[in-house]
């Protein structure tokens, strides 16, 4: 199973109603289904991964995020979830505006520009980092909007948006003291559990 | 079997005639005394009868959508490239089921039949159908071949907007409703191709009021232009270029003279064929029906109440260049189908033919289908 999956689950209510923004082959969801018994649905735009969402029996919508989210109505989700998505999205910001609309509280996750590996690669090479948890080159990433957590965090404060809970992992997708005590300096993943603003 | 006939084709069939002696009464209040219904089957109906699926046809369809109807007939059924072993409707799995509806002009009982009150055919006379009365005279067809519940009720365009009605309709008879290219109502765009389409029927003066049968005449011009009309919205701008641009079949641009474009003897031919085999007041029927169906109507105008009712899983599948039944128009039905809490699949796949896609085999398109259909044999524990 992917590694980021059970620790999202562990933040999903039993019986949710859950909209996976950029839903991949489904399986997030379809894990949903079976161990918490949500009623999800995905959006997603590669053709390959809309059929593997219908090999799992996973409720997928075509529908391309950039063009915007403005059929879902307001409060028509307990949950709306993004994962690795943000950084390609148009306007992150805006995003994260439109997830709160819809759901009542959002999970994002999302790479972080400001782990130590990056910014020895920056300083020592002077070139765009490439790590484990950023694969891509600078030309061909979807990745349009990098940032670091403390980037999000200060995003998060001007917004005033509620974080319910921060979990900060590394590439191993485990969650070491140090990782927790540094952050931003040691960690490659971070998933934010967040709600309206305050 | 013959070498000519191809290892996916279902083969040669024999239609079917299904006889109801008790009268059916429709939506507009009148009844139809007794009705015949046209139908095929392709593939076998599981110990267990859960293998059934309903096929729906358009606006000129018929029952025959796949197969042969002689081992020299060199046209199949009308869905032939989806239907049948190993293609996405897999007969290896599914039962599939295909009528005329009511109105039509394939046998089932339509304009053309004997009205027994007059003994003279029913022509215009022939009462208004709906999507729901065609539902209807389904659901006693699933009754008469012993199908209590269709694993998928499927349909392209007016098909699918039968299967949508279905699933609102009969809960409980529908597994799941596949819904191609197809709209919860019509624009006022749409209605109105169709009332030209109606108009250049009825202004055909060998329409006499619909009564040609009577004096063994039919309005084949007014047919021809409606088809053509049609066609030519079934169709995208980017398909015509690429089939046709401006290729000329005969005459001279340079002098002017007696210039025919590819695309205009395209579309004669297609408006001429269909004009031969096609009845006039099906056509205004089959329109008329298409004009007002509008299942939210029943629902106080509103789709999420009228799919609340549905119990079954939707496939909806829009095609990016069908400006006739837009991927706008499936979309309305998605987010209705998201807000009635039913499962629910949608794609949009890229093509450039038109609505027309819905009966072409578009790769995508037709993997989309058979992925969904293995998914739906899994759900009703259908075994190959």
């Amino acid at each position: 199973m992917r590694p980021d999956i059970a620790i999202i689950a562990d933040l999903v209510t039993p019986g949710a109603r859950v909209l996976d923004l950029g839903c991949g082959d489904g399986e997030l969801l379809a894990y949903l289904k079976r161990a918490k018994g949500v009623n999800g649905y995905g959006l997603e735009i590669d053709a390959e991964m809309i059929t593997s969402c219908i090999n799992v029996g996973v409720n997928v919508i075509e529908q391309d995020l950039d063009q915007g989210l403005a059929n879902f109505p307001t409060d028509s989700f307990d949950l709306v979830v993004m994962t690795d998505t943000l950084q390609s999205v148009k306007r992150p910001d805006v995003m994260l505006d439109e997830m709160l609309r819809i759901g009542r509280e959002c999970i994002v996750t999302f790479p972080n520009f400001a782990h130590w590996r990056c910014r020895l690669y920056l300083a020592a090479r002077g070139r765009m980092p490439i790590a484990k948890h950023l694969p891509h080159r600078w030309y061909d990433t979807p990745n349009i909007h990098l940032c670091t957590f403390a980037d999000f965090e200060a995003l998060c404060a001007t917004k005033r948006l509620t974080v319910i809970e921060r979990f900060v992992v590394d590439s191993e997708f485990a969650n070491r003291p140090i990782v927790s005590r540094f952050p931003n300096l040691m960690g490659t993943t971070a998933f934010y559990h967040l709600g309206r603003p305050r | 079997m013959s070498d000519r006939i191809p290892a996916d084709s279902v083969g040669v069939i024999t239609p079917h005639q299904q006889i109801f002696e008790t009268p059916v009464k429709l939506l507009c209040g009148r009844t139809l005394p007794r009705i015949e219904l046209m139908y095929e089957t392709y593939g076998e109906l599981n110990a267990a009868r859960s293998n059934a699926v309903l096929v729906c046809h358009a606006l000129s369809g018929h029952h025959h959508a796949a197969g042969l109807h002689a081992v020299d007939d060199d046209r199949p059924g009308w869905w032939d490239s989806a239907i049948g072993p190993g293609k996405p409707i897999d007969t290896n799995l599914f039962y599939v089921v295909s009528l005329n509806n009511i109105g039509g002009c394939h046998g089932s009982t339509g304009p053309r039949s004997i009205n027994p009150e007059t003994g003279r055919a029913f022509g215009p006379d022939f009462p208004m159908v709906t999507v729901r009365d065609w539902v209807a005279t389904q659901a006693m067809l699933a009754d008469a071949l012993d199908v209590r519940r269709w694993a998928a009720v499927i349909g392209g365009s007016l098909g699918g907007m039968q299967a949508m009605q279905w699933a609102i309709d009969h809960p409980d008879r529908v597994a799941h409703a596949v819904l191609i290219a197809a709209a919860s109502r019509l624009s006022a765009q749409n209605i109105a191709f169709n009332e030209i389409a109606r108009q250049a029927i009825v202004s055909d003066p060998d329409f006499d009021g619909g009564r040609y049968l009577d004096a063994a005449h039919n309005p084949a011009r007014g047919l021809m232009v409606a088809r053509m009309i049609g066609h030519v919205t079934y169709l995208s701008d980017d398909g015509l270029r690429d089939k046709f641009g401006r290729e000329i079949k005969s005459g001279d641009l340079a002098t002017a003279s007696d210039v025919q474009f590819q695309v205009e003897s395209y579309l004669h031919h297609q408006g001429r064929s269909f004009s031969q085999y096609f009845d006039a007041n099906t056509y205004l029927l089959m329109t008329r029906a298409l004009d007002q169906f509008d299942p939210a109507r029943d629902f106080g105008d509103d789709l999420v109440a009228a799919l609340r009712t549905a119990r079954s899983d939707f496939l909806v599948i829009a095609f990016t260049s069908d400006w006739r039944f837009s991927p706008a128009r499936s979309k309305e039905i998605v987010d209705a189908l998201i807000a009635a809490r039913r499962n629910v699949v949608s794609a949009v796949v890229d093509t450039p033919h038109g609505h027309d896609a819905f009966l072409l085999p578009v790769p995508r398109y037709f993997k989309i289908l058979r992925a969904y259909m293995v998914h739906v044999a899994a759900r009703m524990a259908v075994q190959g």
